[in-house]
């Protein structure tokens, strides 16, 4: 009998969720995170869920981790020093980056540029030179390196970057300097070399997203080597598995290596979650939304997959690593609304009260006007309700801080608070429709799922103005996660860059490149222990017309590829280019590069089911309070989330509130508890 | 005669309030829509200025044709008074004809798409856009003759037409444009790409009225322009004195042996309209640096780099155009007579914005900035390699922000929004060229407490032979200092034969012929520095020495001396110092490295070029004036 293990480290709570793979059964547990050494975190919910289900720890085979460590060292600042090795000549290669100001005509009046990720006086250049077709133009000058690798030594320096020139056509140079570079330094200085973290051209792009690597990769070392040793402490033979940001799971030991694959570990394991539980749900098309305090991330999901993106951005910092393609907007709870003078406009954020102060209700100090204040002032966070089980709501507070935005408005304090709510939920509609509409996707097609501290509050809101349905509310924010985390298949993906154009290309030959892609992905699973029976393999094509820059991604079976495969895959380029900018041309296509993605089988785990009820949800009715809704004032009638059964119909206007989250129901809706007690609301004309 | 606008359905909009909430959502929705038009152009695009260096403006206007969201202020009014015909649904027009539109794009290679946007039969607004095109045929590669005196050499010159009508694609003016351009494909494709951009504004603001309604869309966009002129009235009142403020700027030469010109602009305020006249400025030039100046778009230049200056807050529209008057003298270098040649006017364009920033910044010396990288200069290297084909590469060089009150500059970067670099890598996979140095260059930048930032060395090795042109400026005058900071280095163009041999080429010169394995230094300019640079924190500078970009003896222009480890010397520091202070006296607001006299005397040793002369008054500019 096998157990595996789900495990979720959010910024307050530690969720874990031990999956019984035989009988299907599930348990979980809620530990507060430990953000000093969140390993810790880790494993008291470990043994706590345990201990619940009454589980010897050492027959757990799996355990699968959605992390933040490597985020939170991006975000702090808190990462290595890096020292990098560039070819003559490119020293300042991250010092001139793209060249790029930002904020417009005259946006260089304001802009001050950070320093670069591995500090310039932290970079040597090696002589050597290979050309953009692979071949060496000059051989690497070994001795000289050596020299200059010394000096770096003696700097001290906590991980070092090596990127050249084309090196994605020709990486020998870089092994070389790698072999050296270990020679040199201790063995606890990582070494990350340009053509295996990221073999693609554009030396800035590939530079940094190397660097970045670095930067994290003492940090995630660290963490995995203490949680690896205490797993082992505690269990026998334990598989360690790694969220990666595109949603795929990784070695811990593949993670130590590549840690940059994983700075969404966190947002991808919410997007899984919340696509397993959907999914339970009998919707595969959704949009998720994930409120926090400062920050709001969406992301789309297309018959239960989410979209992926070949880039990664961890604030100001955008790399090339897949990633699920959530795009994040600065609005959350703790957002800020101030109206500048001159212009007399409301605005919203980007900045935020965070959580320390925070918002001016939860009287720690913030005296500024913050959404959920807003929220607080319309009645949607009654009093009653406590966050976290930890907070109490000051409504008084928050009416005063609201007041300032009404006064320099003119307008009614609950005008004001609804005017808060209505430009944050445009700014989420902005992230929404960028990546439904803008991606050239109907929303009315999607269910909208919201989840995170705040997402519940404004879902009902950012529905309407979608048109996407049913909202979803799913139970346990934090421990979505997890079922994230834990449903989620192994994922080994190959590629190579092949720039070649249609005229000149065979589709067999394309298919023979795919097929020795997906055998070298098949041998990373096979090693851990994936049949092939229960490998999936699917293969994708990056092109486009000969001179664009834009690349569009066809994905392609293996099978019969050789005969028209090219052909079928530049069919669905042309579409997928008209669909998503209005024209396709009559210009060769030309192929940049292929992958071959090959996914071990998910676990599958079904959510639990709660108890049903009939229509009548007043058995978990609190109370009822007045609450400011549609310019008007209703009564509002509260729920307790727990006690709702299967079947339950609230209608709308209502609140229902749970320990980390509340969800507002606005009137003409209704919300609808399905058997895995999800909230889901749609307008009362549809939910007769 | 002006444009008729054809309309099925010509029921006036019913004027109605916008409550604050739906003005705030309907702002946020237009600028959302302005930027996926960037997105879209960018992506589709294939002429790699366009692509990968983004030059390509997108703007959304009223049913009036005015600018309510994008960069550089509309041009709608102009056409629409000027053009004869009808314009109607369908209809999207195409110019690249700088007289045509009085100067809203200022050179053909500039192609500009102009969409009337219309719901249910009435004209809503306009979506337009432009880009520069890699060549549009002409005496030169690249389009950009520095020896063109007329715009007739200048490659095909688009008047207003309409390239599609009632959404039909006109096939055959498309290709009597397309036969005259050297690329024609890539034409072809960014035109499509505009288009494609324009539709995405026009599906957007459909979407707006959707949500919102048409009367109240029309009636947003209308308040969206007056917050924006209550916001610059305010902004000109608190800013600006009443009286008479003047500054000069130069154009160091015209790449035919003949400058600097000057740019001289006076400011002055009369209650709440901002007045800016342009004379004394020179006349304009035989060749083709002159920069055809919309008064409308040096209006946006002002206010945007008012609102940047005072409270970067405020969004920018055409709203506040009635706040200023812009004069300019016909015949100037700034106003040529048609058809004086147009297309390297990039040079005076940029130099305008050092104006801007003298202007405003002499009479609040706490938001004065220093001169910067104000200027796009151009690399272009073409012919045919060892398989018979055509290659072209056409580049744009970056150089040092200046010193401002923000703090440094950043180093080889851009002065224009949105303007990237091209990957070195990216160029050596598609063209016969390798990048030996792509680097700053140590001490460009104007010492000052916030330093300039450092113009940039490209080094380029040929590996095919081919023609090359340069294209820059500030070799002869000093992007300058401000409040004690120094100027910034001067930019230089050596060429390294394969036998070693060295050439100092003319800042502007087209048609060098070179060898494979010919080395080009194509060295831009640096930033001038902000501030008396023996305040700067010597920890900075030892830290900038460190990470070479300032060089050890480079320290000692901030009176900072360096030991051996690159510690600071305090004691040596606090002496150099003080006997450098003595010795400078006073500290000038202005420093711009010596007057033209002495620039000019100094040339030949200093640049190794000669000195030009002082500009000929052209017969043509004469007849104009």
């Amino acid at each position: 009998m096998a157990y595996h293990l789900g495990v979720d480290v959010g910024g307050t709570f530690t969720d874990v969720l031990l999956i019984d793979e035989d009988s299907r059964r599930t348990y979980t547990a809620k530990v507060p995170s430990t953000p000093s050494d969140s390993s810790i975190g880790v494993l008291n919910g470990i043994g706590k869920v345990c201990e619940r289900a009454g589980v010897d720890p050492t027959r757990i085979d799996y355990v699968m981790h959605g992390t933040t460590v490597a985020t939170n060292a991006v975000l702090t600042g808190k990462g290595a020093r890096v020292g990098l090795v560039t070819t003559r000549g490119f020293r300042q290669v991250l010092q001139i980056a793209r060249s790029f100001v930002p904020g417009g005509l005259g946006g260089w009046v304001i802009y001050n540029k950070s320093d670069p990720l591995a500090p310039l006086e932290l970079t040597v250049e090696a002589d050597e030179r290979m050309g953009a077709d692979g071949s060496v133009v000059e051989a690497l000058d070994e001795k000289t390196l050596r020299e200059r690798l010394e000096h770096l030594r003696e700097r001290g320096v906590g991980a070092l970057t090596i990127s050249f020139v084309n090196s994605f056509a020709n990486g020998v140079h870089e092994q070389r300097a790698k072999a050296i570079a270990r020679e040199v330094f201790p063995e606890d200085v990582p070494v990350s070399v340009s053509s295996e973290v990221i073999p693609e051209m554009q030396e800035y792009e590939r530079t940094l997203t190397t660097v970045a690597n670095s930067f994290v990769r003492p940090e995630v070392s660290r963490y995995m080597r203490n949680l690896r040793e205490e797993l082992n402490r505690r269990m026998n033979e334990v598989r360690l598995y790694i969220l990666r940001s595109d949603g795929g799971l990784a070695t811990s030991d593949a993670a130590v290596d590549l840690p940059v694959n994983h700075l969404m570990s966190g947002p991808a394991g919410g997007v899984s979650g919340a696509i397993w539980i959907s999914r339970q749900a009998g919707f595969r098309n959704l949009m998720t939304l994930d409120m926090g305090g400062t920050s709001t991330d969406v992301c789309l999901v297309q018959d239960a997959a989410a979209q992926t993106r070949r880039e990664t951005t961890v604030g100001d910092l955008t790399i090339r690593a897949s990633s699920v393609d959530v795009r994040t907007v600065g609005a959350g709870g703790g957002s800020i609304a101030h109206v500048p003078e001159l212009t007399g406009a409301l605005r919203v954020g980007p900045e935020s009260a965070g959580a320390d102060p925070g918002p001016a209700a939860y009287a720690m100090g913030g005296e500024q006007p913050t959404v959920t204040d807003a929220n607080v002032v319309l009645g949607y966070l009654p009093g009653s309700t406590r966050l976290g089980g930890e907070m109490n709501i000051d409504r008084g507070l928050a009416e005063k801080a609201v007041q300032a935005v009404a006064d320099a408005l003119g307008l009614p304090l609950q005008k004001a608070a609804a005017g808060i709510i209505d430009i944050v939920n445009e700014n989420m509609f902005g992230a929404l429709r960028l990546v439904s509409v803008e991606q050239g996707y109907d929303p009315r097609d999607f269910a909208l799922v919201a989840f995170g501290g705040a997402g519940p509050m404004h879902a009902n809101a950012l529905g309407r103005l979608m048109g996407s349905w049913p909202v979803i509310i799913p139970p346990g924010p934090g421990v979505l996660c997890a079922y994230g985390d834990a449903t989620t298949q192994l994922r080994q993906e190959a590629s190579q860059t092949f720039i070649r154009r249609f005229r000149d290309t065979a589709s067999a030959e394309v298919g023979e490149l795919l097929s020795t892609l997906a055998e070298t992905a098949s041998c990373h699973l096979d090693e851990e222990g994936v049949d092939r029976a229960d490998q999936t393999v699917t293969c994708q094509v990056d092109l486009r017309y000969h001179g664009q820059a834009l690349m569009l991604t066809i994905d392609v079976p293996l099978e019969g590829f050789a005969g028209d495969g090219l052909e079928r895959v530049g069919r669905r380029f042309d579409e997928l280019h008209e669909q998503l900018y209005t024209f396709a041309l009559d210009e060769d296509k030309e192929i940049v590069s292929l992958r071959a993605i090959v996914q071990g089988k998910a676990v599958a785990v079904e959510a639990r089911e709660i108890e049903s009820g009939g229509e009548d949800p007043s058995a978990a009715r609190l109370t009822e309070e007045t609450i400011f809704v549609d310019d008007g004032e209703h009564s509002a009638a509260i729920y307790d989330r727990a006690r709702l059964r299967a079947g339950n119909r609230i209608a709308g206007p209502a609140i229902v509130t749970e320990m980390d989250s509340t969800t507002l129901i606005l009137p003409d809706h209704v919300g609808e508890i399905d058997r895995f007690g999800n909230i889901l609301i749609r307008p009362a004309a549809a939910a007769k | 005669m002006p444009a008729k606008i054809i309309q099925r359905n010509d029921q006036p909009f019913r004027p109605v309030e916008v409550d604050s909430i739906s003005l705030d959502i309907i702002e946020s929705a237009l600028k959302n829509a302005r930027f996926e038009m960037d997105a879209v152009l960018f992506r589709t695009a294939m002429s790699p200025g366009i692509r990968e260096q983004g030059d390509t403006f997108p703007m959304i206007a009223n049913h009036e044709g005015k600018m309510v969201v994008g960069q550089f202020g509309s041009f709608i009014y102009g056409f629409t008074s000027s053009y004869e015909g009808t314009i109607e649904e369908g209809d999207i027009i195409l110019t690249s004809d700088p007289y045509g539109v009085d100067g809203a794009i200022s050179h053909a290679n500039d192609w500009l798409v102009l969409m009337p946007m219309f719901r249910e039969g009435r004209l809503i607004g306009w979506a337009s856009m432009f880009g520069h095109m890699t060549d549009v045929g002409g005496m030169s590669p690249g389009s950009l003759p520095t020896g063109a005196t007329e715009n007739f050499q200048e490659g095909v010159v688009i008047p207003p037409v309409k390239i599609y009508r009632k959404g039909e694609l006109q096939e055959d003016v498309l290709s009597l444009i397309l036969r005259n351009c050297r690329i024609p494909q890539w034409n072809n494709s960014d035109l499509k790409s505009l288009v494609a951009a324009c539709h995405v504004a026009e599906r957007r603001c459909n979407e707006i009225c959707d949500r919102f309604g048409v009367d109240t869309f029309i009636a947003a966009m209308q308040e969206l322009l007056a917050r924006n002129y209550r916001a610059m009235d305010q902004l000109i009142r608190t800013n600006i004195p009443e009286h008479r403020q003047s500054f000069e700027d130069y154009v160091c030469d015209d790449g035919n042996g003949y400058g600097p010109y000057k740019i001289a602009c006076s400011m002055w305020r009369e209650k709440d309209r901002l007045i800016f006249d342009f004379e004394g400025t020179d006349p304009q030039s035989m060749y083709s640096i002159n920069f055809l100046l919309n008064e409308e778009m040096f209006k946006m230049f002002a206010g945007v780099f008012l609102i940047m200056v005072f409270d970067p807050q405020i969004v920018y529209n055409d709203g506040f155009y009635d706040l200023m008057e812009v004069r300019i003298p016909r015949g100037s270098l700034l106003k040529p007579v048609a058809p004086a040649a147009l297309s390297c006017r990039n040079h005076a364009l940029g130099r305008i914005f050092d104006v801007l920033g003298g202007l405003f910044g002499q009479g609040n010396p706490d938001f004065l900035n220093a001169a910067g990288f104000s200027d796009s200069p151009h690399f272009f290297f073409s012919g045919y390699d060892r398989k018979g084909e055509w290659f072209q590469v056409y580049q744009i060089g970056f150089g040092g922000i200046p010193g401002r009150p923000m703090g440094d500059g950043p180093d080889g970067h851009s002065l224009w929004p949105s303007f990237r670099n091209v990957p070195n890598e990216f160029v050596e996979s598609h063209y016969p060229l390798r990048i030996e140095v792509f680097e700053t260059i140590p001490d460009s930048g104007g010492p000052g407490v916030h330093r300039g930032g450092n113009g940039l060395r490209l080094g380029y090795r040929f590996l095919e032979p081919g023609t090359v042109s340069v294209h820059d400026d500030r070799w002869l005058t000093y992007p300058w200092g401000v409040r004690g900071g120094l100027p910034g280095g001067r930019s230089e163009k050596i060429l390294v034969r394969k036998d070693g041999s060295r050439e100092y080429l003319r800042s502007k010169q087209d048609n060098i012929r070179v060898e494979e394995g010919d080395l080009l230094y194509f060295n831009t300019w640096g930033g001038g520095g902000w501030g008396d640079p023996l305040e700067r924190d010597p920890a900075r500078v030892a830290l900038d020495v460190d990470r070479g970009l300032v060089t050890r003896e480079g320290a000692k222009r901030y009176g900072v001396v360096l030991r051996d480890d690159l510690s600071v010397d305090d004691a040596a520091t606090e002496k150099l110092r003080g006997k450098m202070a003595r010795q400078r006296g006073e500290v000038k607001l202005f420093d711009f490295g010596g007057t033209v006299d002495e620039l000019r005397a100094r040339c030949l040793e200093e640049t190794h070029i000669e000195a030009p002369q002082a500009p000929e008054l052209g017969r043509r500019a004469r007849a104009g004036t």
